[in-house]
């Protein structure tokens, strides 16, 4: 497919084109992102649990994920404290979740209302940059992309076409020329050529 | 009992670098991660914090060179709003007390 990523246009207005088949692959990631931040329980707190809990969103049983892909959208918020990051993470992953859920829906609607070409209102560039990086953590996270060495192996092609790997890797970088060209259409701002980590 | 003197008094004053450490107890940092980009985290830091795009990008660079920058610093209640909204970003945030 032809690369068409993010521009600002002369009105100021930031416009994509995605074709049909690309809209389609954005829907079908965008529908498996939600799947799998959708929280297992959608209840933790039962009928007989503090209401005040309910209402803040505070989960007791929220832990760290052991997929990593997990442990990396909801990281621990204190590194050498695993008490106070396990106390921390009760009271906001919930409301984390739902945040990214939120944004996953905002990038769905937007690519159901829109044909060929894209253009973004206020609210959704936020949304699509948000969706976009947690789709690439996530894939990051499959992929296996540690350092700033597999970033640099990811941009050549490690894998062989046969290899499983190799359609989620090149969905890796078509994210990533997306996302950077987002940012740049808001910022003017791009990343140095070939370190695309922080 | 002597009389009360209008001349300066000397009081002894903390260090100023205690006072800030007093007042200002707790970090937010960011750690280097491979996946976001260098232009996003940018982005991320003018946005949330309002730097200007020199100390977003001085801060980003210090990240991907050295692991890890100090993007804030306050409260712990201030660093915990940070942090939480470094993942809602998705950057890889922590928070602890500056020691």
């Amino acid at each position: 497919m032809a690369l068409h990523g993010f521009h600002r246009g002369f009105t100021g207005r930031i416009t994509a084109r995605f074709d049909a088949v690309e809209r389609a692959m954005l829907t079908d990631l965008v529908g498996q992102l939600t799947e799998f931040i959708t929280p297992a329980e959608p209840d933790p707190w039962g009928a007989n649990a503090d209401p005040l809990a309910r209402m803040l969103g505070i989960d007791p049983a929220a832990e760290r994920s052991d997929d990593p892909a997990l442990a990396r959208l909801f990281p621990d918020a204190y590194r050498d404290d695993e008490e106070a990051a396990t106390e921390f993470r009760r009271y906001t992953e919930r409301s984390l979740r739902d945040t990214k859920l939120a944004n996953a829906r905002t990038v769905t609607d937007s690519l159901t209302r829109s044909g060929e070409k894209l253009t973004l209102v206020d609210g959704e560039v936020q949304a699509w940059l948000g969706t976009l990086n947690d789709l690439r953590l996530t894939i990051g996270s499959r992929l296996d992309i540690r350092d700033d060495d597999d970033v640099a192996d990811a941009l050549s092609e490690p894998y062989d076409d046969d290899d499983p790997r190799s359609g989620l890797h090149h969905v890796y970088n078509w994210l990533t020329y997306i996302q950077e060209s987002l940012v740049q259409a808001l910022t003017g701002i791009s990343s140095a050529p070939g370190m695309r980590g922080s | 009992m002597g009389g009360v003197g209008i001349a300066p008094v000397e009081v002894e004053r903390p260090e100023s670098d205690s006072e800030v450490a007093t007042e200002r107890p707790w970090i937010t940092l960011v750690w280097n991660d491979p996946v976001n980009l260098m232009s996003y985290v940018t982005y991320v830091f003018m946005t949330h914090f309002g730097y200007s795009k020199d100390k977003a990008q001085e801060l980003m660079w210090d990240v991907h060179h050295k692991g890890r920058a100090v993007v804030s610093s306050g409260s712990r209640e201030e660093m915990e709003r940070d942090v939480t909204a470094m993942h809602s970003y998705g950057l890889w945030a922590t928070l602890q007390k500056d020691d």
